[in-house]
Formats: C-alpha cells, sequence, structure tokens
C-alpha cells in the first residue's frame, strides 16, 4: 500500500473541501473494499477522506412509509434492526447475507452503493424496490444511480448521505453466493409497493439492472409460477472462473422464483 | 504522520503513524501485541480479529487512524486477573486448536458471538465462524468449545 493522507473531517462540507482539494482523493466509509484494493495498489489515492467522524450519518429511521438508511450504517445494524425486521424483513435478510460478521460490523451502505460493485448485494436492493439515494447536493431516484461497472451518477465531491427505502408490500431477495466470498454470483430482489412490481439483478452483468420480463410477468400474477414463462438471454451477462454467463442466466430465473418464494 | 490515540485493553495510547498503518499493523509493531495475527492479509481468514468498541472487525482492513478514540479489546485483553476468560478455557477444555495460529481470532469472534446470542445453536456458530478460516481442526472441537463457553457463562 503506497502512503497517503489521511484525513477525519467532522462535516459535510469540509469532506467536500478536502475532497475537491486533493489530486486524487478517496471517501472512505467502511473500508471493506477500499482498503483491499489500497493493498493490492489497485487504487493509490493521494488523500483518503475517512467519513467516520461526522455525526448524523449513521441510523435507521422510519418516515411513515419509507425507511431511511443513513449512509455509514453498517450492515449488521440494518441485519438486527427492529423496525426493518418487522417492516421490511427482506432488506434485512440482505443485509445478514452480506460477506461474514466481521465485514457486516465494518461495512455500510453508502460505501457499498457509491462502490457499485457489480457483484454487490445492496445495489439490488435500491433499484428493486425503487429506493430514493440521498446526497449532500440532491436526491437521486435508483433507476438514475447505477450508471455502470463501479460507475454511478455520483458527481465529483457529491457524498452519499442516506438511502430512503419505500415500504413494500411485498420484497424478497435469493442469491447464488459465491463459496469462499459470499459475494453474489447472482442475486435478484423482487418486490411490490409504492414503486411498483420491480425486479433487479445483481451479480449478472457489468451493472445491477432490471428485467423488464420478469416484471411484467410478475405484475399480472405475482407468483413463481409466473416466471416459467420467462427466458434471460445470456447476452451480455459476465462470464468468469466462477460462472459462465450461460450459466448466470440460468441463475437468474431461479433466483428470481426463490426471490418470490421468499416474499412468503 | 498523524497522531493516533485510542484505548487498547483499558490502556489510553497514542502514537504517530502514517495513513496508511493498518491497526494490525499498530497493535503488533507500534504496541508489540502479537497475539493478533496477520494470516492473508486479505480480510478473508479472521486471525487478525478483534474487538473496536465492543464489535469484533478484522484489523487487517482497518486503518489505524479510523479506529481513533475507540475501545480495542485484543486476545491479551481477555483474561482477567491471570483467570482465562470462558471461551479461552473453553478451547483449552475441548482442544479447540491444533497449530493455534487461528486461535486468537477464533477467541475474539466467539466472544462477540456470545455477547449477540448467548445460547447459539451448533448450525448459529458455525454461520458466525464463515469470516475465520482453520485449516488444522475441520472446526469440530472449536464450535464444541463455544457452545461449552455459552453453557459456561450462563452459569
Amino acid at each position: 500500500m503506497y502512503d497517503f493522507a489521511y484525513h477525519r473531517p467532522g462535516s459535510l462540507e469540509e469532506a467536500e473541501r478536502l475532497l475537491s482539494g486533493a489530486s486524487d482523493g478517496a471517501l472512505v466509509a467502511g473500508g471493506m473494499t477500499l482498503i483491499p484494493a489500497l493493498k493490492q495498489r489497485l487504487a493509490s489515492p493521494s488523500d483518503v477522506i475517512d467519513l467516520g467522524g461526522i455525526a448524523g450519518l449513521s441510523g435507521i429511521s422510519e418516515a411513515g412509509s419509507t425507511i431511511v438508511v443513513g449512509a455509514l450504517t453498517p450492515h449488521a445494524a440494518v441485519a438486527s434492526d427492529a423496525v426493518v425486521t418487522a417492516r421490511f424483513p427482506a432488506l434485512a435478510a440482505l443485509a445478514a447475507e452480506i460477506g461474514d460478521p466481521q465485514v457486516r460490523n465494518r461495512g455500510t451502505l453508502g460505501g457499498s452503493i457509491a462502490n457499485n460493485d457489480p457483484a454487490a448485494d445492496y445495489p439490488a436492493a435500491v433499484l428493486g424496490l425503487g429506493a430514493t439515494v440521498r446526497t449532500n447536493r440532491r436526491e437521486i431516484a435508483a433507476d438514475d444511480f447505477f450508471t455502470g461497472m463501479f460507475e454511478t451518477a455520483l458527481e465529483d465531491g457529491e457524498i452519499v448521505t442516506a438511502v430512503s427505502f419505500p415500504v413494500p408490500e411485498k420484497a424478497g431477495y435469493a442469491k447464488f453466493p459465491n463459496p469462499a466470498s459470499r459475494y453474489a454470483v447472482v442475486g435478484v430482489l423482487v418486490s411490490r409497493g409504492p414503486a411498483g412490481t420491480r425486479v433487479a439483478v445483481t451479480g449478472a452483468g457489468p451493472c445491477v439492472f432490471r428485467s423488464a420480463e420478469m416484471e411484467q410477468a410478475l405484475a399480472g400474477d405475482f407468483t413463481a409460477a409466473a416466471l416459467d414463462a420467462v427466458t434471460v438471454a445470456a447476452e451480455g451477462l459476465n462470464s468468469d472462473i466462477h460462472a459462465s454467463a450461460d450459466y448466470r442466466a440460468h441463475l437468474v430465473g431461479v433466483m428470481a422464483k426463490r426471490a418470490v418464494a421468499a416474499c412468503g | 504522520m498523524l497522531a493516533v490515540s485510542m484505548t487498547v485493553n483499558g490502556r489510553k495510547v497514542s502514537r504517530e503513524v502514517e495513513g496508511r498503518t493498518l491497526l494490525v499493523e499498530f497493535l503488533r509493531e507500534h504496541l508489540g501485541l502479537t497475539g493478533t495475527h496477520v494470516g492473508c492479509d486479505t480480510s478473508q481468514c479472521g486471525a487478525c480479529v478483534v474487538h473496536v468498541d465492543g464489535a469484533s472487525a478484522k484489523a487487517c482492513t482497518l486503518l489505524a487512524a479510523q479506529a481513533e478514540g475507540t475501545e480495542v479489546t485484543t486476545i491479551e485483553g481477555l483474561a482477567k486477573n491471570g483467570e482465562l476468560h470462558p471461551v479461552q478455557a473453553a478451547f483449552k477444555e475441548h482442544h479447540g486448536l491444533q497449530c493455534g495460529f487461528c486461535t486468537p481470532g477464533m477467541v475474539m469472534s466467539a466472544v462477540d458471538l456470545l455477547k449477540r446470542n448467548p445460547d447459539p445453536s451448533e448450525t448459529e456458530v458455525r454461520e458466525w465462524l464463515e469470516g475465520n478460516l482453520c485449516r488444522c481442526t475441520g472446526y469440530h472441537n472449536i464450535v464444541k468449545a463455544i457452545r461449552a463457553a455459552a453453557r459456561a457463562m450462563a452459569g
């Protein structure tokens, strides 16, 4: 790991200032991705700006028909939160399956979605539930947020502060985890609620995406059987030593059905 | 260089470190607490697990600076007045180790589990140990030790 200047700002304004003043600044929340990337020298920022010292970025609150999760809330807190487990068990279950207990104690929602790893779980939740990403500047609809592999709509100096999830009538998540690392080889989140009927797929492609065919099938009949008629094309899906594109396409169908079944 | 201060095993410590100094390096090289091991150095194996403000964390994937102002507990901080922590005692009693390299991380991870779930099932113990790898034991005696510790701690 190359050395860098470490900063621990006390406010978002200060963080933004430090970021714009750095020749190559990187934000760190839990660090579960950035620190391994620094060690491998995949990233070598001049400045690392730690958001951990900024008050008010962590925590979960209920506001009518939405649940707002602060960007620095660790996965373990989402998985065990009383409100989330009662009103939104699919989100708690998703958070409970990320990585391992120590990763869940440190890794954060904001870090996960800002990084937008193709195999991360949280992008499926944000997109599959039609959530709204809040930043220090604006609100971004989930449909506009994830723009490509490791790419988001975040501009220079923009920092995720929270995600607002509309509480769905039904939601379920199923993933086929990599046996060693537990990331999603394929993960599918299905939901029905204020944001309509949505199916979001992570792990399969270069970036989380919605399946219009599956959404149409489920809009009429929200059952696993309704997905029997949908075939998923392998074209454009990821292919690596863990799973071919054809296999991932097959898994999308299987995980979608399991996700519908998990809605109960 | 920057000044980093935290409480380690109840003792306030302060050192000048580089920004890139990992918590595990801070513990081992700056404080001489070599009970926390570095196994894979890629946040997979869990040999480096310590507690940061009561929650288990992999010290190889945390900057020392990120732990500023926190309370850190390492394997050296578990025994009280020369008496092993019940989890340590159970690992000894049930032979929950062979080479011992993964043991500090296993014990720290198990202590966090028992704080959250005082009576875990065998499945819950095995699931919790997802992030702790042992290449000797096959885990059987580790699981046995943790469940025995749970019973001992319940009194």
